[in-house]
């Protein structure tokens, strides 16, 4: 078993053990992956397209169940959880969907405010949150503009106001940074470094080691499937080395070039 | 712009998106099935009246055929029959029918020509039987065969039973095109939120990932074509109430079709139509998308 997490982590929010997906009759898209993210941790799912990072990340959001193994979110086995539970499961997961998945007929406010509404908060209760999040997230002034209108850094940022506006658990992004420009991605990963300093447990999946080198954060790497590790080598199969590093709170996936954000940075748009 | 928007007075906005074009159709179609449920009932329902007093009439009266014997003549038999039967317990009248009105019974089917007047056409007597206790056909023979006449006493019996029987057929034909109306807008509303959860699968993916539970979602479809199956039910009940009304106000105050009576009351029916329209629809839209929903991780 994996163990990933960063220094101070000791609740576990997700654990794999001996996991495979397949879809239909085709061959595994995801074999054998065993491992845990701790609460609080920061890490990265790195790996080639295709490799199975959206694959892994569906099973942890429950959007696909696992065609062997076993998966706990939260302490709780999926596999034995009742239906009515998973809705709340859910709520405590903050999803960036790769294509974002806005709803395009609600505005900005509107789509940020569906967590909310589907959990059954009254409007009361989170207007001024809202309010407060898109003003953080430099949607401020398109509070009611239509997501079409919206430029692909916002429409990012949107997304990722929608999945943390409940203050999820844990924050799954899948290429968050994919369509944006390179100043972009370092604001967006700025926020979820914020975010993970609030005690939010963040995992991103990202092909851009780049971005991944430059956050100094924890990476895991998939590969046809497979955990491995950053240099190719399969994970399973020299337990005694990497996993090891890993578990005592040393990781060994770790791309050490600093984060460096300028003191400019700032989350709020210059414009699209 | 901008300024505009203040979060304080922010109201929720649907979540599902409106479909003009599909949601008319929609609405069309319903309040055509909804239209044919209502006249289908109005008219049911008329045509049970007009069973109803047909069977009264009938139920109400016999008809004696006076068969004269010896030298004695028909007028002279029919008299004595008529006598004979108004002493009869349960009788409230009984008369010798003209035989000028007897010979106008046959002339639509033997025509004005003359030739009723060279056939021997018998002699009838109408009787009026009392309506808290009508006397029977055997009670009226015997009556009759004690006062000598030779008589056939014709109680309605056959058509009574004929007319019952089409009541009957009117009233089964009725709730079984009812049923098979409401059942049409069930699998039209089945169809329409198949393709709505279809149409809006993205919408409905997004609020299940996000947490929405499986009955928030089925709400949401079920409160949506409830609330198009209503409006439908309001036009097309209202269409069938139209309708009747048109065809009542035409002709009087047996309708324009004599044979369907309809009465002011009828128009009733289709009142509960939006609810009924409503209520089918809810249940339709909640089943079907129940169903898709599960079929969810």
């Amino acid at each position: 078993m994996i163990e990933l997490a960063n220094r101070d982590q000791t609740d576990t929010i997700v654990r794999f053990d001996g996991v495979g997906l397949r879809y239909g009759r085709s061959p595994e898209t995801l074999q054998d992956l065993s491992f845990e993210l701790k609460a609080g941790s920061f890490h990265f799912l790195t790996g080639p397209s295709g490799a199975g990072k959206s694959s892994l990340l569906k099973l942890i959001y429950l959007a696909h169940r696992p065609s062997r193994g076993r998966i706990e979110l939260f302490g709780q086995d999926i596999g034995r959880a009742k239906r009515k539970d998973l809705p709340f499961l859910r709520r405590r997961i903050g999803v960036v969907f790769q294509e974002m998945h806005l709803l395009e007929h609600l505005t900005v406010f509107d789509n940020v405010a569906l967590p909310m509404r589907l959990a059954g908060q009254k409007p009361a209760t989170y207007r001024s949150d809202i309010a407060e999040l898109l003003q953080w997230v430099g949607l401020g002034h398109k509070m009611h503009a239509m997501p079409e209108t919206l430029s692909g850094g916002e429409r990012q940022r949107l997304a990722i106001a929608r999945a943390v506006v409940a203050r999820p658990d844990i924050i799954l992004a899948d290429e968050p940074t994919g369509n944006l420009d390179h100043e972009m991605g370092q604001r967006i990963l700025k926020l979820f470094t914020e975010l993970n300093r609030l005690g939010t447990t963040v995992l991103i999946a990202s092909h851009d080691l780049d971005l991944v080198a430059r956050s100094g954060m924890p990476a895991f790497n998939i590969e046809s499937g497979r955990l491995t590790s950053p240099y190719g080598d399969a994970i399973e199969d020299d337990p005694a080395d990497d996993l090891g590093r890993v578990a005592s709170g040393e990781p060994e996936f770790i791309y050490r070039r600093p984060l460096t954000l300028s003191q400019e940075d700032s989350l709020e748009d210059n414009g699209p | 712009m901008s300024m505009a928007f203040n979060p304080a007075r922010w109201k929720p906005a649907a979540l599902l998106p409106h479909e003009q074009a599909h949601d008319g159709a929609l609405v069309f179609v319903v309040a055509v099935l909804c239209f044919l449920a209502c006249a289908t009932a109005i008219f049911a329902i008329s045509a049970d009246r007009a069973a109803q007093g047909w069977a009264n009439q009938l139920q109400g009266s016999a008809t004696v055929i006076i068969r004269t014997k010896g030298s004695e003549s028909p007028d002279m038999a029919a008299s004595r029959a008529a006598e004979a039967l108004a002493g009869t317990p349960g009788v409230a009248q009984a008369l010798v029918l003209e035989r000028a009105k007897a010979e106008a019974l046959l002339e639509p089917w033997l025509g004005n020509d003359g030739i009723v007047q060279d056939l021997p056409v018998p002699r009838l007597v109408t009787v009026e039987l009392a309506p808290s206790a009508p006397a029977s056909a055997a009670t009226l023979d015997r009556a009759l065969k004690a006062a000598g006449v030779d008589a056939t006493v014709d109680d309605h019996s056959l058509w009574m039973k004929d007319i019952i029987h089409a009541g009957q057929i009117a009233r089964i034909a009725a709730v079984s095109l009812f049923a098979l109306m409401a059942l049409a807008a069930a699998a039209v509303i089945a169809f329409a939120t198949r393709a709505g959860l279809s149409a809006r699968h993205d919408v409905v993916e997004i609020m299940h990932l996000t947490g929405a539970t499986d009955g928030f979602i089925a709400n949401l479809f079920q409160t949506r074509f409830a609330a198009m199956a209503a409006l439908a039910g309001l036009l097309g009940g209202g269409a069938a109430a139209l309708l009747a009304a048109g065809i009542r106000l035409l002709g009087g105050g047996y309708g324009l079709i004599p044979v369907l009576p309809i009465d002011w009351l009828d128009l009733l029916v289709a009142l509960p139509s939006p609810l009924i329209a409503g209520l089918v629809a809810a249940i339709a839209a909640r089943v079907t998308a129940l169903g898709l929903i599960r079929a969810m991780p």
